[in-house]
């Protein structure tokens, strides 16, 4: 009997602990079935044309991790990037849904004949979101605050990448070669920044939010600069104050960045009245959450998880490529420095299949080592059919029918260029192995491991890797590759280093043009690796999601965006 | 007592400063160096030395440990190199994440193991002790991230009883104090917030503490069942005590010893495993911060968040030895 009442009273126990559990997964679903709680005051009548009066509404939107520094000049990832795009603006913006630069602050800009001195009209009645003026002043402020970046870890590419880059020097500090001269103020509409030698891609380049303009008066009052790491100042953190659509608000590290409406708008206002940033690291994590109702959009969606979001109804929409992957072969480790072994496994390799096999529906063959979106492309390169028996004669002639080869390819890793790098190995590999090349697979962590082998050593063979462009600029693709001797690629190839250098102090971007397709002639004759494919990347959004814009360098201002009801 | 816990206090010194070089010297032998994992993809050599220079990666380990010394002293435990975060404030934000998970798995390994336990020990190779003892075994062998990941595909994304990942809805405002979300909700009376964090522990709370739960309920078995054949606990049947009183004072209290120190020892698994719970349910606590800083070579958190944690056990295990005392007599006269 004893015993009997003894456990009774721990059955209750459990069987209560149980339906709490059950108890808080009902109160749960219940919530859920209640809809997205603040966004009362949506009433588009019209998804399809946003600008149809609606007004209201919160968008929670996941990226895959929490963004860096809210300070865009001392950023170069996309996640710090994504909250900058709706805070700030620069002078010059991208045509929706491409990589060319458009008038943004800047209504209009000229560039003198030698290249070296670029006017600017400004937008005027713009005021940034503490109320203060931007204008002439303001605009030439932020030119001389990047300039003017205090020797220490803000002179590094860690932080201030862009700027060192493009600009190559700050006025004081370690490196102080600066293609940047002066910015004059000509009138309250009107600058003149000069630079020390010409460059072409100088326009476009404003358009990375990384040289956004920011209010001179609160980067003053809250110290972002003058400190030991400027990308963690209060500024950078709590307060980043720009001319754009949303106002920051608050962020809880980790957790969300909320911006509400920017109602002084210059421009278009936003139609919601409030936008969430969450970071979730796993890609299928982010496509959950977009399941169970908890987000309304999201970035970088796995190739794995569109399916489901398509039969569920949910909206994926894809980026303009703006990347290139590529197969790149290491010339230090021999056959490959034989041109014949390169072209062998050129014919060797049927791209179709490597796509179909890894890469998302759209994503088409790369011609060469830039995308089509960019200045520069051209179809008229040489090309390498997919042809076995060719590239097996082609090995016979190297005299490397038996050739053995070293395979890198990244683990844990999934890039916008690079989706399910696992797969693209396997689908390459067994097309080498049918023509007769045995391969020897090396994989490694992405980072450190990975980058450390493939860039920073000379232990390596053939490899996949790729790149994303910043902005529309040849040089951000073939420059970043090929500018220089490097241990990645293996050879030494002055010509064509040198050709690299001259195309990018070339004055205008017409004048680049018909270089770089020469370049890209060059290059794809040389074959230094071959280049895959531009995958396209996917967002994915709930089906009441409408006037989102996708633009191949992410330039995305979310003032046309709205969550019907 | 008092003394018996200051020279405890005073064993943790030599202890953490061994640790701390082990550490030292351990983090810098990873292959692959912090500066390219700070610049990626866009690492070039130039940009490598230069941040190698700033940061002193470049020189004499020893030099750096004294740099690293001095600098702690100060009470300055560096940034991350991977973002500029202070170390030190960046752990007390994170650290609310995983403390309420880890007490979230702990409430459920102690709530239920302890009487599931005490039932199978009661009665040693009765069908019910038979069934508690298989189920534990199985939960001990379920790798976390396995539970995590089917608990998530089951009664999240099936069922959608509970919501897929984070620690709060994005959707309903909170006012964030002390970055306890739940604790937050209480401080604040925003009920609905504070009842969206607890639903929102519950399944990372079942996956983190599973193993715990598992280990605790074979410890009290073995306990009570021990207990349960000693010769005062017989005399007290014998003479007709009330059986509640038998329970807590004679068999329970005695059996408690070696489950306070196993869940003592619980919390060094707890902060190991919320690295993997808190990757699945995306919960930004310290656990998935180390991991990412063990991967990115991020030599300041991880010589920092390390010792932290290290501490942390040093002192939940000095608390669990003080709690002998409390529990037994006996220890207290020794």
């Amino acid at each position: 009997m004893t015993r009997k009442t003894l456990g009774t009273r721990h059955m209750i126990g459990l069987a209560s602990a149980i339906s709490l559990v059950a108890l808080a997964g009902c109160a749960e679903s219940s919530r859920d079935s209640g809809g997205g709680g603040d966004d009362d005051t949506t009433s588009p009548s019209d998804g399809a044309d946003p600008s149809a009066g609606a007004s209201g509404g919160t968008f929670i939107f996941a990226g895959s991790a929490d963004p860096v520094t809210l300070d865009p000049f001392f950023a170069s990832d996309g996640e710090s990037f994504r909250p900058a795009r709706q805070i700030f603006e620069g002078l010059v913006g991208t045509e929706p849904g491409t990589a060319d630069p458009a008038p943004l602050l800047a209504t209009e800009w000229e560039t003198s004949e030698d290249g070296l001195s670029n006017t600017f009209q400004l937008q005027d009645g713009v005021t940034f979101h503490d109320g203060a003026d931007f204008n002439g002043t303001a605009a030439c402020w932020n030119f001389d605050r990047w300039y003017n970046t205090p020797p220490g870890v803000g002179q590094t590419e860690d932080q201030a990448y862009y700027w060192i880059s493009l600009f190559k020097g700050f006025a004081k500090g370690e490196l102080t070669d600066s293609v940047y001269e002066s910015c004059t103020v000509d009138s309250e509409t009107e600058i003149t920044v000069k630079l020390t030698e010409p460059f072409a891609g100088f326009v476009a380049a404003l358009s990375l939010p990384a040289f956004s303009m920011q209010s001179p008066d609160a980067i003053e009052q809250y110290g972002a600069t003058g400190q030991d790491d400027p990308s963690q100042s209060a500024y950078a953190t709590e307060h980043p104050t720009g001319t754009g659509p949303f106002v920051f608000e608050s962020w809880v590290k980790e957790d969300q960045i909320v911006l509400t409406r920017n109602d002084d708008y210059w421009g278009e206002p936003a139609l919601l009245e409030q936008v969430q940033i969450v970071p979730i690291a796993e890609p299928k994590a982010r496509a959950d959450a977009l399941l169970a109702g908890e987000i309304d959009g999201f970035d970088l969606v796995g190739p794995a998880d569109i399916p489901r979001l398509e039969d569920e109804g949910y909206q994926i929409l894809n980026r303009p490529a703006f990347n290139v992957l590529y197969l790149g072969f290491n010339q230090a480790v021999k056959p490959l420095d034989d041109i014949l072994v390169r072209q062998a496994i050129a014919h060797a390799i049927d791209k179709d299949a490597v796509i179909s096999a890894s890469m998302p529906e759209g994503t088409a063959p790369a011609l060469e080592f830039v995308p089509e979106t960019v200045e520069g492309y051209t179809e008229d390169v040489p090309t390498y059919e997919f042809d076995p028996e060719k590239a097996k004669d082609l090995l016979a002639e190297a005299g490397a029918e038996d050739l053995e080869l070293e395979f890198n390819y990244p683990t844990d890793v999934t890039r916008p260029y690079m989706p399910s790098p696992g797969d693209t190995f396997n689908a390459i590999r067994s097309q080498l192995e049918a023509v007769g090349i045995t391969v020897k697979p090396s994989a490694d962590v992405w980072d450190p491991d990975y980058l450390d082998k493939i860039s920073g050593s000379k232990d390596h063979g053939i490899h996949l890797l790729g790149w994303t462009g910043d902005y529309n600029d040849t040089d951000n693709f073939l420059g970043v590759f090929f500018g220089r001797k490097s241990s990645e690629w293996g050879f030494d190839n002055p010509e064509l280093f040198q050709a690299l250098n001259d195309a990018r102090g070339l004055p205008t971007v017409e004048e680049q043009i018909p270089v770089y397709e020469e370049i890209n002639r060059q290059v794809m004759e040389f074959l230094p690796g071959i280049p895959l494919a531009s995958p396209v990347p996917s967002l994915g959004f709930a089906p009441n999601v409408k006037g989102y814009v996708p633009s191949p360098v992410q330039d995305e201002p979310w003032n046309l965006v709205s969550v019907e009801e | 007592m008092l003394r018996f816990v200051v020279r405890r206090l005073a064993l943790m010194v030599p202890v953490l400063v061994g640790l701390s070089i082990l550490l030292f010297v351990w983090i810098r032998a990873l292959p692959g160096e912090p500066a390219r994992s700070m610049l990626g993809q866009r690492a070039t050599p130039e940009a490598i030395e230069r941040i190698n220079n700033l940061y002193g990666f470049n020189d004499p380990v020893l030099q750096q440990y004294f740099t690293y010394v001095g600098r702690l002293i100060r009470g300055d435990f560096g940034e991350s190199t991977r973002n500029g975060d202070p170390v030190v404030s960046t752990f007390f934000d994170q650290f609310p994440a995983t403390i309420e998970l880890s007490f979230a798995a702990l409430l459920f390994a102690i709530v239920l193991g302890i009487p599931l336990g005490y039932w199978a020990g009661r009665r040693v190779g009765g069908w019910l002790d038979n069934v508690i003892v298989s189920t534990s075994l199985l939960g001990v062998v379920t790798p976390v991230f396995f539970l995590a990941i089917l608990l998530k595909l089951v009664f999240a994304e099936y069922l959608d009883w509970f919501p897929t990942s984070r620690r709060s809805d994005a959707r309903i405002e909170a006012t964030h104090i002390t970055n306890f979300y739940v604790l937050d909700g209480l401080i604040t009376r925003e009920w609905d917030a504070a009842w969206d964090a607890i639903v929102h522990l519950i399944l990372p709370g079942i996956a983190l503490g599973t193993i715990p739960l598992a280990i605790i309920v074979r410890i009290t078995r073995a306990a009570v069942a021990d207990v349960m054949g000693e010769d005062y606990v017989r005399t007290a049947y014998s003479k007709g005590l009330d059986p509640a009183i038998i329970r807590n004072r004679h068999v329970m209290r005695n059996a408690l010893l070696p489950v306070v120190t196993t869940i003592g020892l619980q919390t060094g698994l707890l902060l190991s495993g919320a690295v993997l719970t808190e990757s699945v349910f995306e919960i930004g606590g310290i656990g998935r911060y180390l991991f990412e800083a063990i991967s990115q070579r991020d030599y300041p958190v991880l010589q920092a968040y390390i010792l932290f944690i290290a501490l942390i056990f040093s002192i939940v295990n000095l608390l669990v030895d003080v709690s002998y005392g409390v529990i037994d007599p006996r220890v207290r006269v020794s």
